[in-house]
């Protein structure tokens, strides 16, 4: 099958700053992107877990998003530009998709 | 004295006081108990409409008095003042950084409305009536303390004004919403509306609480056990002090009100409480600079079990000693 080359980016962010980041890929017509919960963690704050959590603020979320590889870095200026001040992790991989139209 | 020690003593063996004790032990010792957090985030939608109505019918039955707007403005200034007071403790004994001090400040300005929901649960058993405008007393107090911590952070961050996002978030934060609500509805509707769900939200209510408080303590015992070593001894004694100097302007304003002694008891409470609901959130987005691991500690794991255990019960002894 034929597949073409794109970027994956996925973001890991602080649970109350989720809708910041998604209003601002929506503003800069990222095409789609996917919530996901994520259950715990540990990293250079310490560790964290939504167990039996009343509030947001102990938690994360996962952004996952497939852009085309000339759209990768404009969306990552604009995740990096709501992540850097904060807990989280920003990462790119290199995949494949069939329908490139869908991500451009 | 006696009167004062049956009083704790009572609230020690109840069983709400109890299960939280479970909840923390069971977390220091390494037990797989958790409650899901689907259910932890139904009951507490459970318990903050239940208490809202409950006020708002209270209003209803007692009519509107002068002394709720007194009350109101007494609970916005307190909120915005007392993360001053923390802020200059903080930094004379603690050592935190200035944005830490004022990050753990906020939390001291704002309420746990799950201590309030402690303090009016031990009054009802106890038979001590209180205000009902107090649960609006008590939303109004979550927001101020924030603006007040945002000033002080502003000198270490650079940051002036409020983020208007921020202040939306926080002034329609679920919590009060549901609250000033579920307060306004029971207002309206009166006890007649009481009447109507009291099944639902009466009778169950203790039993929701305590199922609640073992999540609490459960909370409070893994964040004591993943985060204790953030919490330096003068910040642990800070998590102690500072209820108690809160609970004394809480005292000395419930009584220039003219509250009754329940209401003394109450405002005490919510300026003795520290926030683990809408601050932390707030203060994520607005001081990411600010370590979670010292606030969240300190106002769950120090502050909210000596409140549940030692003070509330110390609260309602020195209100009545004062206003009885």
């Amino acid at each position: 099958m034929q597949t073409h080359p794109a970027k994956r980016i996925e973001i890991i962010i602080e649970a109350p700053l989720l809708r910041r980041l998604t209003d601002a890929l929506d503003k800069a017509d990222v095409p789609g992107y996917t919530v996901l919960p994520v259950l715990a963690g540990s990293g250079k704050s310490g560790p964290w877990s939504r167990e039996g959590q009343v509030s947001s603020a102990g938690g994360m979320a996962s952004v996952t998003l497939v852009t085309t590889v000339e759209r990768a870095d404009q969306v990552l200026e604009t995740a990096f530009a709501v992540v850097q001040p904060h807990i989280g992790i920003v990462s790119v991989t290199d995949c494949e998709v069939i329908r490139p139209a869908r991500f451009a | 004295m006696d009167a004062i020690l049956s009083l704790a003593a009572a609230n020690i063996l109840s069983p709400t006081v109890l299960f939280f004790i479970l909840g923390f032990a069971a977390s220091l010792a390494r037990s797989d108990l958790s409650i899901p957090e689907a259910v932890a985030k139904g009951m507490s939608l459970y318990l903050l409409l239940a208490i809202g109505f409950k006020g708002g019918a209270g209003v209803a039955e007692n009519g509107l008095t002068v002394t709720l707007g007194f009350a109101m403005i007494a609970g916005i200034i307190l909120s915005a003042s007392i993360p001053l007071i923390a802020f200059v403790i903080l930094r004379a004994i603690s050592g935190l950084s200035r944005v830490d001090a004022a990050a753990v400040a906020a939390h001291y300005g704002s309420i746990s409305i799950v201590t309030f929901v402690a303090m009016t649960s031990m009054l009802d058993a106890a038979g001590i009536a209180f205000e009902g405008f107090m649960v609006a007393v008590a939303a109004i107090m979550e927001a101020p303390a924030i603006l007040t911590a945002l000033l002080l952070a502003s000198g270490a961050t650079g940051k002036k004004g409020v983020d208007k996002d921020l202040l939306r978030e926080v002034m329609l934060n679920g919590s009060i919403v549901l609250l000033i609500g579920a307060f306004a509805i029971g207002w309206i509707t009166g006890v007649e509306g009481l009447a109507k769900i009291e099944a639902f939200i009466v009778s169950p209510f203790q039993g929701v609480l305590c199922l609640f408080l073992l999540d609490m303590g459960l909370i409070a015992g893994r964040g004591m056990r993943s985060s204790r070593q953030h919490l330096a001894p003068p910040v642990i004694l800070f998590g102690v002090l500072m209820p108690v100097i809160g609970a004394s302007l809480g005292l000395a304003s419930g009584l220039l009100l003219g509250l009754s002694v329940g209401g003394v008891a109450v405002l005490m409470t919510l300026c003795a409480s520290a926030s683990y609901i809408a601050v932390p959130a707030a203060m994520r987005v607005a001081l990411p600079a600010a370590n979670p691991s010292i606030y969240l500690t300190l106002s769950l794991g120090v502050t909210f079990p000596f409140n549940l255990t030692v003070g509330i019960s110390l609260y309602l002894a020195v209100a009545s000693l004062f206003g009885g």
